[in-house]
């Protein structure tokens, strides 16, 4: 199988402080990655290479080469909203827009140009089925995103980011505002995603990494430490800090 | 301690309550006036006679004309500061680094300390002339020239709390939109101006208090004709005005035509009062809403 997305010495800087240091990765498609390690470690950072995000921040800079289908996203060519479509994000807190449920699905669809209401009324229905919550908002799909619970805000989120068909999803720590219920409900659903997409998910819940991913990378001040099977990695760990922290021994 | 906590309170008690002793007294005082007023001209008069001349030979008690002169030159300085105060704060807020927008917040923020009797004559002098080369029927005085100068004035009202509505509208709303390919504009446009609507509209509103209170810019550059138009090339009278020229005259207290300024004080202070609650009203869901 070919590699969905290769990192080859990636660097990132805020300002003078080295937040990601010679990162290399290769990730499959349909596969399930969790990226672990202290808070700090860079696993946001790294996240965020993916869809650009670290873009928006003043002085972030980006060394070194990230590929996803084998073309390099950094390459100035690149539309940076098209690739943000085709790289889905969810966030650690559920951010719902103010908007109705409906709406928050539909957002972007509408600002990618669709304007076939039928097109948009089929993929709003088909993402949040996707994301396990049609059966509780179908009746209410123009009330307000807002009185939802934080768990179904997160599925929200979820389905919003699943609507503009992505290939590639990204979840920083999505589970960790929320309750065991919740958490087990997107597990669940991050499972059955997988055969669709891509997913990378920083997690702060050891747990949690070896219940829904193939490979997990353990990063530790912004290096990437051991990156392994799953499997592997908790039970048999080539590192002795890669053991300490997932013993619990350092947070 | 103890005891110096005690007067402190008992201090600040004493001034919260004088607050709202004047204001009861204020209302108070106006509410008698006004109810007074009325036992002599009918409140049919007031509000429907288009003509207003309680200090003629012809005594006419029509509002009209003052609240239309009101409603035109507060328009006006809205057409100005909303459009250009929404926009100023949308680039701030959105799209400058974040130097410029702590450099030009509070340089906007000076417009505000200029006295009005400056902008009063600055509207008579400047902008009149300038605006009598392109509209040569224009009178000397007129609605026109004080309603741009108005809104001059209050753009940084707008353009502030705009601002500050704006910005706090949650990062990671931006972060969402963006995440999902939208741009910055769709970013604005559809998720943050929206969200930061209720804040916005608060902001508007006060903008039209701030206009229809205002007294200074009208009296010098509007003129002192009470008409019942909407002719902004005209020299008109808005409500404020009149009541400052009754009390400058030498009009004798005790009389009908002394009491019109406080039946036209109540109407200001209604219509102000009304706007002030859907404000509060605002604010209140705005801050529930993020
Ligand atoms: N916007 C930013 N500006 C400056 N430094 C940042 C910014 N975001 C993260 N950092 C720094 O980069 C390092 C890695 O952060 P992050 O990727 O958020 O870690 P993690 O997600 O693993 O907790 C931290 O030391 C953090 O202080
Ligand atoms: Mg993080």
């Amino acid at each position: 199988m070919s590699q969905k997305i290769e990192v080859k010495n990636a660097n990132v800087y805020y300002g003078m402080e080295h937040a990601l240091i010679n990162v290399s990765m290769n990730i499959k498609a349909n596969t399930v990655t969790a990226l672990i390690g202290p808070s700090g470690c860079g696993k946001s950072t790294f996240l965020r290479l993916f869809n650009r995000m670290n873009d928006l921040i003043e002085n972030c800079r980006v060394e070194g080469q990230i590929l996803v289908d084998g073309q390099d996203i950094y390459n100035p060519k690149v539309n940076v909203n098209e690739l943000r479509k085709s790289i889905g994000m969810v966030f650690q807190k559920p951010n719902p827009f103010p908007k109705s449920i409906y709406e928050n699905v539909a957002y972007g669809l509408k600002v990618n140009g669709i304007k076939d209401k039928r097109l948009i009324e089929e993929k709003v229905e088909q993402s949040l089925k996707q994301a396990a919550l049609w059966d509780e908002v179908k009746d209410k799909l123009k009330k307000s995103a807002l009185a939802l619970s934080g768990g179904q805000q997160q599925r929200l989120c979820i389905a919003r980011a699943l609507a503009v068909s992505p290939s590639v999803l990204l979840m920083d720590e999505p589970a960790s505002a929320l309750d065991p219920i919740s958490t087990m409900k997107i597990e669940e659903l991050i499972f059955n995603l997988k055969s669709s997409y891509t997913i990378l998910i920083v997690t702060h819940n050891m747990q949690q990494a070896t219940r829904t991913s193939d490979k997990t990378a353990f990063f530790y001040m912004g290096e990437l430490v051991e990156y392994d099977d799953t499997r592997t990695l908790f039970t048999n760990p080539k590192f002795e800090r890669t053991q300490n922290y997932i013993t619990g021994r350092f947070g | 301690m103890k005891k110096k906590e005690i007067i402190v309170e008992k201090f600040l008690l004493v001034c919260t309550l004088i607050t709202v002793f004047t204001s009861a007294a204020i209302i108070g005082i106006l509410l008698y006036q006004t109810v007074y007023f009325f036992s002599e001209v009918s409140v049919w008069e007031f509000f429907t006679n288009t003509k207003w001349t309680p200090l003629y030979y012809v005594k006419n008690y029509g509002v009209l004309p003052l609240l239309a002169g009101t409603f035109l030159t507060t328009v006006i300085s809205l057409l100005v500061s909303v459009p250009l105060g929404l926009t100023i704060a949308i680039y701030l807020s959105e799209y400058a680094p974040k130097r410029f927008r702590e450099m030009v917040k509070p340089s906007l923020e000076i417009l505000s300390a200029i006295p009005t009797i400056v902008y009063g004559f600055f509207a008579l002098t400047f902008v009149t002339p300038l605006l009598q080369n392109i509209f040569p029927q224009m009178a000397g005085f007129n609605a026109l020239s004080p309603g741009i100068v108005m809104g001059i004035m209050i753009l940084p009202l707008v353009s502030s709390l705009s601002e500050d509505a704006l910005h706090a509208v949650p990062r990671s709303l931006r972060e969402a939109s963006l995440a999902m390919g939208a741009t910055r504009f769709q970013t604005s446009f559809r998720v943050v101006i929206p969200a930061a609507f209720s804040g916005i509209a608060v902001s508007v509103i006060l903008a039209i208090s701030r206009a229809v209170g205002e007294t200074m810019i009208v009296a010098i550059a509007a003129g002192q004709q009470p008409q019942f138009t909407l002719n902004p090339f005209v020299p008109i009278k808005t409500a404020t005005t009149y009541i400052v020229e009754v009390f400058s005259g030498d009009i004798e207290h005790d009389t009908v035509e002394y009491r019109t300024i406080f039946a036209v004080g109540m109407t200001l202070f209604v219509f102000t009062f009304i706007l002030n609650n859907i404000s509060y009203f605002l604010k209140k869901r705005f801050q529930t809403n993020l």
